[in-house]
């Protein structure tokens, strides 16, 4: 049944669709520190807070390390929470980042995803959100602006479910999306309400005081990491789950742990993650004009990693070039070693390319050049594209 | 049939733990809780006390405990208190319970940053002047001369004032304190309960392994601090600066005991030369000049 609904819609650059987002989700405390280039959503919520349009704590934080321990903090104590950062930021944040996926309580952080020094650099890549990969942290990213806002709600909604119970992280590109102003369908506040439900978790109970993070002996330990990694099993349904409900109320039919354009019937596909997603479609429609029956699998959850819908896409491609915005250095291309990994055992060719490092352009050209290269039997195993 | 009535007192913190033989921590932590009431969460950074807090089969303590990474103590207990304000809340204590190391050394930026904002917190450093959970490495709080295992020739840097530095941030309420005057140190967080805004209480903590001294001793040693003026009991109470017990009729040097009384009992200064003692002497009397500034203002 197709419902047609007259949608709201705003112009927002990606960090103002987040903060919007944000505010209809109602938090109760946040703790942000600046960084590019997350900054200006900081400003947005500091100005909601300010109007009442929003209400809640902003803690003005001395440090990324303290935004999340105070985050923490709240979250255990009751509050939905919420953060964001980026790049050394995030690195800055890393313990705590541990801590609070160890712990597992619901909060969300958006990552405005950028290159990690040295050298400096501002722009974008994904390094800094691929690095928290091991962290007890449901992550996903979002292709576009429309994306970035949907997700932002569905975060708070996946870290609150009881079958879940984890922080989760929601990456978006630097600039590419946080600066950019695009068509933003919102959903009416009184929707969100109803998809977002009053948080119920608390660990602070003055009655049956507990200990909350104490020191776990090894037979212990193990069992609660064990519990973590059944979790992020579990959560894969959930998402699913979720990401279909929220569907149906924003009448747009694009989710799911992945997103496959014109794979079904694809030979050769491209994987992504992340705002050149959609330059990937470009290329793949522009093949598909040249005669070759090129698709594109865009991950959009990348923890927990969904290696069963890996599989089931892209188990009979001639071939698979996966694209990566961030490497393990000595090892390769991050998202690449993870396909890899899912389609092990099927005779699958899985290609890596690395680009955009540090903001290097990326157009849908280079993805055009590069499958041309696999299907006349150039293209190197692993490809950096300098 | 006895004629004194024998007051039954309920521990607040409960025996059995895992501290040290005379390790003053549990029984200054059944104070603080006894005066705070069950209305309060413990914030607790990487300490002696996480292994004293016990583990996931249990904990000493009566009331709620967060136990947090090294530096983050002062953050986490600012998001606490701001949930549980936002919750309606309002007479709960976030009470951080630190070492001198997550106080003044990884977790100063944390802390002044909340004292900064006047977080409604009440932070208690426990100051054991060294790493001591990880076998007494010094801290920026290891007074000046003493031995720890990095500092093998004794420490050349002078202690870092905390109290001071933390009065400088116009918080509305910074004491020393002492489980040797325990009442001194009741009242003081009797007092903090009862202030909104950032409260700070410095506690000297001797460590019997740590200083190199018999269990037995603890609180000799900690009352020698107080009396020989290493350790001055005050508040600063809205900047207005007032010494508390003993310490009152300290401010002229012939009630002060010699230095060499408290150092002598402590092999952590047993390598102390006697010009070495005479320095430190000379800046605790160069400190009392301060204090008498201070009290006069």
């Amino acid at each position: 049944m197709t419902q047609i609904l007259k949608r709201k819609a705003l112009a927002l650059v990606g960090n103002h669709a987040v903060a919007y987002a944000v505010k209809q989700a109602k938090p109760q405390v946040l703790a942000v520190f600046p960084i590019t280039p997350q900054t200006t959503m900081l400003e947005k919520l500091a100005e909601y807070i300010s109007s009442g349009e929003l209400k809640a704590e902003l803690v003005r934080i001395e440090s990324e390390h303290s935004a999340l321990a105070t985050i923490y903090g709240a979250a255990v104590a009751g509050a939905r929470v919420f953060t964001a950062t980026a790049s050394q930021g995030l690195l800055y944040m890393g313990e705590m980042i541990y801590w609070a996926g160890g712990q597992r309580v619901p909060m969300v952080a958006a990552v405005a995803t950028r290159a990690i020094a040295e050298p400096w650099s501002i722009w974008d890549d994904h390094q800094d959100f691929m690095s928290k990969r091991d962290a007890i942290w449901i992550q996903i990213m979002a292709e576009n602006v429309q994306e970035a806002y949907d997700l932002t709600l569905q975060a708070f909604r996946i870290s609150e479910d009881e079958r879940v119970i984890m922080p989760v992280m929601m990456g978006f590109d630097g600039f590419i999306l946080t600066h950019t102003m695009e068509r933003v369908e919102v959903l009416e506040d009184y929707e969100v309400d109803s998809f977002l439900p009053p948080r119920q978790f608390n660990l602070i109970d003055f009655s049956d005081p507990i200990g909350v993070g104490p020191i776990a002996q090894p037979d212990e330990y193990m069992r609660i990491r064990y519990e973590a990694m059944k979790a992020m099993e579990r959560a894969k349904s959930v998402i699913e789950e979720i990401m279909r409900e929220y569907e149906k109320i924003s009448g747009r039919k694009q989710y799911g742990l992945v997103e496959c354009y014109k794979c079904e019937d694809a030979k050769y596909a491209f994987v992504t993650m992340g705002a050149w997603s959609g330059d990937a479609k470009v290329a793949v429609d522009r093949l598909r004009d040249q005669g070759i029956e090129a698709g594109l699998l865009k991950i959009r959850v990348f923890r927990p990693f969904p290696r069963e819908k890996i599989k089931e896409y892209l188990r009979s491609m001639k071939g698979v070039i996966v694209f990566d915005r961030a490497v393990s250095f000595g090892s390769g291309g991050i998202l690449a070693n993870e396909v890899k990994s899912s389609l092990y055992g099927l005779e699958v060719p899985v290609y890596s390319v690395v680009a955009g490092l540090g903001g290097k352009d990326v157009r849908p050209l280079h993805f055009q050049k590069v499958m041309e290269d696999l299907i006349e039997g150039r293209l190197e195993e692993e490809r950096w594209l300098l | 049939m006895s004629l004194i009535t024998q007051v039954k007192r309920i521990p607040k913190f409960y025996r059995g733990n895992a501290a040290c033989p005379g390790c003053p921590i549990p029984r200054e932590l059944d104070i603080l809780i006894e005066e705070l009431g069950e209305k309060t969460v413990l914030v607790v950074p990487a300490s002696c006390s996480t292994v004293i807090l016990g583990d996931t089969s249990g904990m000493p303590s009566t009331v709620p405990v967060v136990h947090s990474a090294f530096a983050a103590s002062a953050a986490i207990a600012s998001g606490i208190v701001r949930a549980l304000r936002m919750r309606g809340d309002k007479d709960a204590i976030v009470t951080v319970w630190a070492g001198d190391g997550a106080t003044g050394d990884i977790g100063f930026a944390t802390l002044s940053g909340a004292a900064e904002r006047n977080e409604d917190i009440l932070y208690v450093c426990y100051d054991n002047e060294a790493y001591m959970n990880t076998g007494i490495q010094r801290s920026s709080l290891t007074p000046k001369g003493a031995w720890t295992t990095t500092t093998p020739e004794g420490k050349r840097e002078f202690k870092k004032p905390l109290p001071f530095i933390m009065a400088e941030h116009k918080i509305p309420y910074v004491a020393t304190a002492s489980i040797a005057y325990p009442f001194d140190y009741q009242a003081k967080v009797r007092k903090a309960k009862q202030i909104h805004g950032f409260r700070y209480i410095h506690l000297l903590s001797p460590c019997p392994p740590g200083w190199r001294f018999d269990s037995s001793l603890t609180i000799e040693i900690a009352k020698l601090a107080v009396e020989t003026g290493v350790w001055p009991l005050f508040e600063i109470e809205n900047g207005e600066f007032r010494l508390t017990s003993v310490s009152k009729t300290l401010l002229d040097k012939k009630n002060r005991k010699p230095v060499i009384e408290y150092l002598k009992l402590q092999g952590r200064f047993s390598k102390l030369t006697e010009e070495q003692t005479k320095e430190i002497q000379e800046s605790i009397d160069e400190m009392w000049e301060q204090i008498k500034e201070m009290v006069k203002k």
